[in-house]
């Protein structure tokens, strides 16, 4: 098969207007958040910075629905580093961690130093600290990373606070037609970059392993066609041109292999394509409906979603077997589909119609003991997709007729919102951890 | 007399509809239901009515089934509608008559389910189209086949009405 390179299409623009605007609304917290005081960083006299570093931190402890900050207000000192810190002030206050912090900018220096520390209230010890130097247009990052230390000095469990999210953005453009984008942000939708944007719809972004690429589908042909861009130069290349449907890309663990749905034969089968050496594998050969597929954690089988039996069910198969040789894995939903193991294996996140009358949500199988979960509780939910850290779910849902992203806790405890202002926005892709 | 009135009413009310139907993109389901109940009335109806159009009243019939391109699908089934058939039929004999034709199916669904599913079932819905095209004469070389699952909705929100104008397959000159 001949690749096609395209360089023109591409985008990667900082600062289109027409981008989403994302912004996170918290729905449901935890019943006792872990109180924490997040000092405002001290500033050396004269800096103006566009960024405020310790309300971000603030802002990503609140996101996650696990923290209570204390308001400022309430505050009866301000230290900026440990010689100041009187515990006593914090335990008053009933915080059990406070985080201090300074920022220093030399005159006309783009750089900025960003000093933190972080304490534990109650066993008077200091956890963390260092000084972070960055760019003034990098305090967002700043921010982000010392939010990380907090959360896993706090939880053991890192933070992904640093990670991003790509989507699907569909907006209006006049009748019968509608302008469509695959955008990049923040995890909290912040610095939204429009990675492609076209007049034909753009579908399945998945990010590689790395965090360096981005797979999707795009009509631009006038035919569902999947494509690779790196997200950092924009370069991208056309992966298939195969008759018919070709869909839902999604990389293996060790990124060198694309599963992808190809209906070349006829009907939609699930197919491994390797992106070294080019050759196709055909994994499962059904006249049902095959697509849907994702890569056990060990990625030795793919789990994916047939309706051979009638309607939409989750199966796997291990890579080699024969295409009959598949274990059908759900039996007690009407419909269940877009089904992903979490890192352990045993638990498949899915999307759950449990009865013919019943709404579409996100729910938790365990594979062992057929326990469900189901995490959510808004409508016509779809498209879940894992943090890197494994503690929240990001979905597509509805609210208020438009499409927004929804985040849920794999323990179903804590939920926020990213609303947006402009457009329908579905099919979130939550990167890997990103250095 | 009374009966041809109205016969030459329901046409005229057809064409009409027609005409919105193909102007404007957000045409309501109301004249599109009264589109498709005329559609079939005519071509049920075996009357002498409007011969003083030139054209054989066949030649009428195939003139206005070759101009519904849109037909709508029941949720969560892949096969036309029975009433559809005969206004297919025609579409078949006319690719079959003219070689040198070429058609573009596009199928959609609606919102529910997942949308790689949707992509899917968009597809296998014009499937069903193209393959009775094919028994009916027309060659698979004139034909393409593209499904756009749920991302080209023909009316946009969560109603029932939204959703049996989504679930579609479309009959677009090449």
């Amino acid at each position: 098969m001949k690749l096609r390179l395209t360089f023109l299409l591409a985008l990667m623009l900082t600062q289109v207007d027409a981008r989403a605007e994302l912004s996170i609304q918290i729905t449901q917290g935890v019943d006792n958040p872990i109180p924490i005081a997040v000092v405002p960083f001290s500033m050396n006299s004269g800096i103006v910075l566009s960024e405020d570093v310790s309300q971000i931190v603030r802002n990503d402890l609140e996101q996650v629905g696990e923290f209570r900050t204390l308001p400022l207000s309430n505050m009866i000192s301000l230290p900026d580093e440990e010689q100041e810190v009187f515990y006593r002030d914090w335990r008053i206050l009933a915080q059990d961690y406070l985080l201090v912090g300074k920022i220093n900018q030399e005159p006309g220096s783009q750089l900025v130093q960003v000093q933190y520390e972080f304490f534990d209230v109650n066993r008077e010890i200091k956890l963390a600290g260092e000084v972070l130097t960055g760019s003034v247009t990098q305090l967002r990052d700043i921010g982000h990373t010392i939010s990380n230390v907090v959360f896993e000095q706090v939880t053991s469990v890192p933070g992904a606070f640093t990670s991003q999210l790509l989507y699907i953005v569909s907006e209006d453009a006049g009748p019968g037609s509608s302008l469509f984008r695959l955008e990049k942000s923040d995890y909290d939708g912040a610095r939204p970059q429009v990675l492609l944007e076209s007049g034909e719809p753009i579908m399945s972004p998945s990010w590689s392993p790395n965090g360096q690429d981005v797979a999707y589908v795009s009509f631009e042909t006038g035919l569902p066609r999947i494509y690779i861009q790196n997200i950092a130069s924009g370069q991208r290349r056309q992966i298939t041109n195969y008759p018919n449907i070709n869909s839902s890309p999604v990389w293996s663990p060790d990124g060198n292999k694309l599963a992808m749905v190809l209906s070349k034969d006829g009907s939609p089968d699930i197919y491994v394509q390797d992106l070294i050496s080019n050759q196709l594998i055909r994994v499962t050969d059904h006249p049902a409906i095959d697509t849907e597929p994702s890569w056990t954690p060990d990625g030795q089988f793919i789990v994916f979603m047939s309706d051979r039996t009638g309607q939409p069910q989750i199966y796997q198969i291990a890579l080699g077997a024969n295409s009959y040789d598949v274990e059908r894995l759900t039996y007690d939903c009407f419909q269940c589909a877009k089904a992903r193991f979490l890192p352990d294996g045993v638990n498949l996140v899915h999307v759950r119609r449990e009865t013919r009358q019943a709404l579409y949500k996100i729910a938790i199988l365990n594979i062992e003991t057929l326990r469900v979960i189901t995490l959510t509780d808004t409508s016509l939910d779809e498209s879940p997709s894992l943090a890197p850290n494994g503690s929240m779910i990001i979905y597509a849902t509805k609210f208020n007729g438009k499409g927004v992203l929804d985040a849920v806790s794999i323990d179903g405890r804590v939920k926020f919102r990213l609303p947006s202002t402009q457009g329908d926005v579905r099919e979130p892709s939550w990167s890997p951890f990103l250095n | 007399m009374g009966k041809q009135r109205n016969q030459c009413f329901k046409v005229g009310l057809f064409v009409i509809s027609l005409f919105v139907l193909g102007a404007c993109s957000s045409t309501s389901e109301m004249e599109d239901e009264s589109a498709n109940t005329e559609s079939a009335a005519s071509s049920s109806s075996s009357s002498g009515a409007g011969s003083s159009n030139q054209l054989t009243q066949e030649q009428i019939r195939a003139q206005n089934a070759l101009r519904q391109t849109v037909f709508y699908f029941d949720f969560d089934v892949a096969e036309f509608k029975p009433a559809d058939r005969e206004t297919l039929t025609y579409h078949a004999r006319d690719l079959a008559a003219n070689s040198g034709k070429r058609i573009r199916l596009e199928g959609h669904a609606d919102e529910r389910g997942t949308r790689e599913y949707n992509l899917a079932l968009g597809e296998r819905r014009a499937n069903g189209i193209l393959n009775y095209f094919i028994v009916n004469g027309a060659s698979r070389s004139q034909i393409e086949v593209v499904s756009y699952g749920e991302e080209r909705p023909e009316q946009s929100g969560q109603s029932e009405q939204a959703y049996s104008r989504n679930r579609r397959v479309e009959v677009v000159a090449q």
